[in-house]
């Protein structure tokens, strides 16, 4: 019987790189993916950001910089959430997961070609919209800001890759793009993404620090110069909390219902 | 007696109130094409997929290759054509079989898997544009592409033209014949008729019959008779160990229990028969009469229990 059937640290590196990139090309050449995550979040901030409002100040903040810092947050979120979410439903559904399963993909490239997916989703809508801000939305930062926000937000879809997961684990492919957008939309409002949080209501900013998006909007804010509260390590504490949670419970009920 | 390279010891699966496999044995050895046949759910499907790592034995054993099936030194050497895959519907051919062979040790060389296959004028096209048979044909190539010692082969020609099923019949003995094992599930009888070293039959979770072709064929002790001639059918079928006889144009089809009193009768009542034919009974009605006594055989042991 044959004994050498080790794969080398290269071999397997290698293989999760190539799992990453055939998870990229898919969902690059899957329009109902790719178009409403890459559009959307740069036609709300051109309607929203741009064209209706006319880089007012208010309160002492800069609205140019906090609506860029606010629909970057809420553009990262989607490739996290439907990444995941709606992918591994359909996934799970449709017998591919089984499949994989029974293959010998090496343990943690499934997760891991999918979040690397989902940040280098996440790098393009960040770079668009930042295009969109210099060019038509009048947004000036020192470089320092730009990277500052172009690193929260790659790193940032992270936690919303957790949730994604934990749904695509519940509901099947035909339910789970209405459950993420029920997730997805309300909670970027109630966060203060679109609109800053202090022209909420009283009992929404209350409960505001229970949302995810809450924290990464609060570090984007901060990082833009934008406002924020400037509690940079504890939202992100915040956050890595929620994605370990998130990733743990998923875990165990991938591993059960599998 | 030789090394199997999977196996189950006394296996039992349940779902819920339903027992899926009751005690089941079976080994697999190097080089063999073993068939797994029985109705639908038999635990044809349970089996494989307890052999796979898929999902957890109840009691018994399932390995590898000796080692847990779930383990990925196991893993790396099978290869695995599902019945229900939907592969990424937006790569091209080419990418799913480099994807796939990423996931080996040793994978075989690129442009074989694609001529072994044969899907050479598929690669540059989107999985989601193939049609049903050429999908399986792509999924048979993920199955081989890593070099495997084991494949396992679920209902892999459903869906296929007679060409392309007769060129995979080709690969899998070339395969066979280069000391790959594989485990075929199949509800095309001829197919394990022309492929298997050796079939299993399974029904109610439990192996009934196991053997080579030949064997199992043989626990059919009838034989069919055709022929021409003037007799009618109802006259043969008033005979000792006639079972069956029809009339269909002007051959005369008889199915019997001991053909040769039967053929000394029939030659001496008809001096004109001519074209006559004797064969024993192919692995469909053998699979048949296992399985129908199978049913039998468990309502007994319900009584005597």
């Amino acid at each position: 019987m044959d004994t050498a059937i080790a794969m080398s640290p290269a071999r397997i590196a290698r293989a999760w790189l190539v799992e990453a990139k055939y998870e990229f090309l898919r969902l690059l050449r899957t329009p109902s993916f790719a178009l409403p995550t890459i559009l959307f979040p740069s036609l709300f901030y051109l309607l929203f950001g741009v064209l209706l409002n006319g880089g007012a100040h208010h309160g002492g903040m800069d609205m140019a910089s906090y609506m860029l810092a606010g629909y970057s947050a809420f553009g990262v979120m989607a490739p996290g959430l439907f990444g995941f979410g709606v992918v591994v439903a359909m996934e799970r559904e449709h017998g591919l997961l089984t499949l994989k399963r029974a293959l010998p993909m090496p343990p943690g490239a499934y997760l891991f070609a999918k979040m690397l997916m989902a940040m280098l989703f996440a790098a393009i809508v960040v770079c668009l919209l930042m295009l969109l801000a210099v060019t038509l939305g009048h947004v000036r930062m020192p470089l320092g800001n730009w990277s500052a926000l172009l690193i929260t937000d790659v790193l940032g879809v992270l936690p919303f890759c957790a949730i994604g997961l934990f749904v695509g684990t519940l509901v099947g492919g035909q339910g789970a793009p209405a459950v993420v957008n029920l997730i997805y939309l309300p909670m970027s409002f109630l966060s203060g993404l679109w609109i800053p949080l202090p022209l909420l209501p009283k009992f929404l900013q209350q409960l505001a620090p229970l949302w995810p998006a809450t924290h990464l909007g609060q570090i984007a804010f901060s990082a833009s110069g934008a406002g924020g509260d400037h509690r940079v390590a504890m939202h992100a504490m915040v956050l890595a909390g929620f994605t370990l949670f998130f990733f743990a419970i998923a875990r165990r009920r991938l591993r059960r219902a599998g | 007696m030789h090394a199997s390279i999977a196996q189950l010891e006394n296996v039992v699966k349940r779902y819920g109130a339903i027992t899926a496999l009751d005690g089941v044995n079976l080994r697999l050895h190097p080089g063999e094409l073993l068939a797994l046949l029985g109705p639908n759910g038999a635990g044809k499907s349970t089996a494989v997929s307890l052999l796979l790592g898929l999902q957890r034995v109840d009691a018994g054993r399932a390995t590898l290759f000796g080692l847990d099936p779930q383990s990925l030194d196991a893993r790396r050497r099978i290869g695995v054509m599902l019945q229900e895959a939907a592969l990424q519907q937006s790569l091209r051919v080419d990418e799913l079989i480099r994807l796939t062979m990423s996931y080996y040790p040793r994978p075989r060389e690129f442009g074989s898997v694609a001529l072994m296959a044969g899907i050479e004028e598929l690669l540059p096209r989107r999985y989601g544009k193939l049609s049903g048979g050429q999908k399986r044909r792509v999924q048979f190539a993920l199955a081989i592409c890593g070099d495997p010692r084991i494949l396992f082969l679920d209902e892999p020609t459903v869906g296929l033209d007679l060409g392309a099923r007769t060129a995979m019949w080709k690969t899998l003995r070339a395969l066979v014949a280069s000391g790959c094992a594989i485990v075929l599930t199949t509800h095309y009888l001829e197919e394990a008729e022309a492929l298997a070293d050796r079939v299993a039959v399974m029904a109610r979770g439990r192996i009934i019959a196991e053997g080579s072709v030949d064997e199992i064929r043989a626990h059919v002790a009838q034989r069919r008779i055709r022929c021409i001639s003037a007799l009618s059918a109802e006259t043969l079928r008033a005979w000792p160990d006639v079972s069956q006889a029809e009339r269909e144009g002007e051959h005369l089809h008889i199915v019997c229990g001991a053909a040769e009193a039967v053929l000394r009768r029939l030659l001496a009542a008809d001096p004109e028969l001519r074209e006559l034919e004797v064969r024993r009974a192919g692995l469909a009605e053998a699979f048949v009469e296992i399985t129908n006594d199978a049913g039998a055989g468990s309502v007994e042991q319900k009584e005597a229990a």
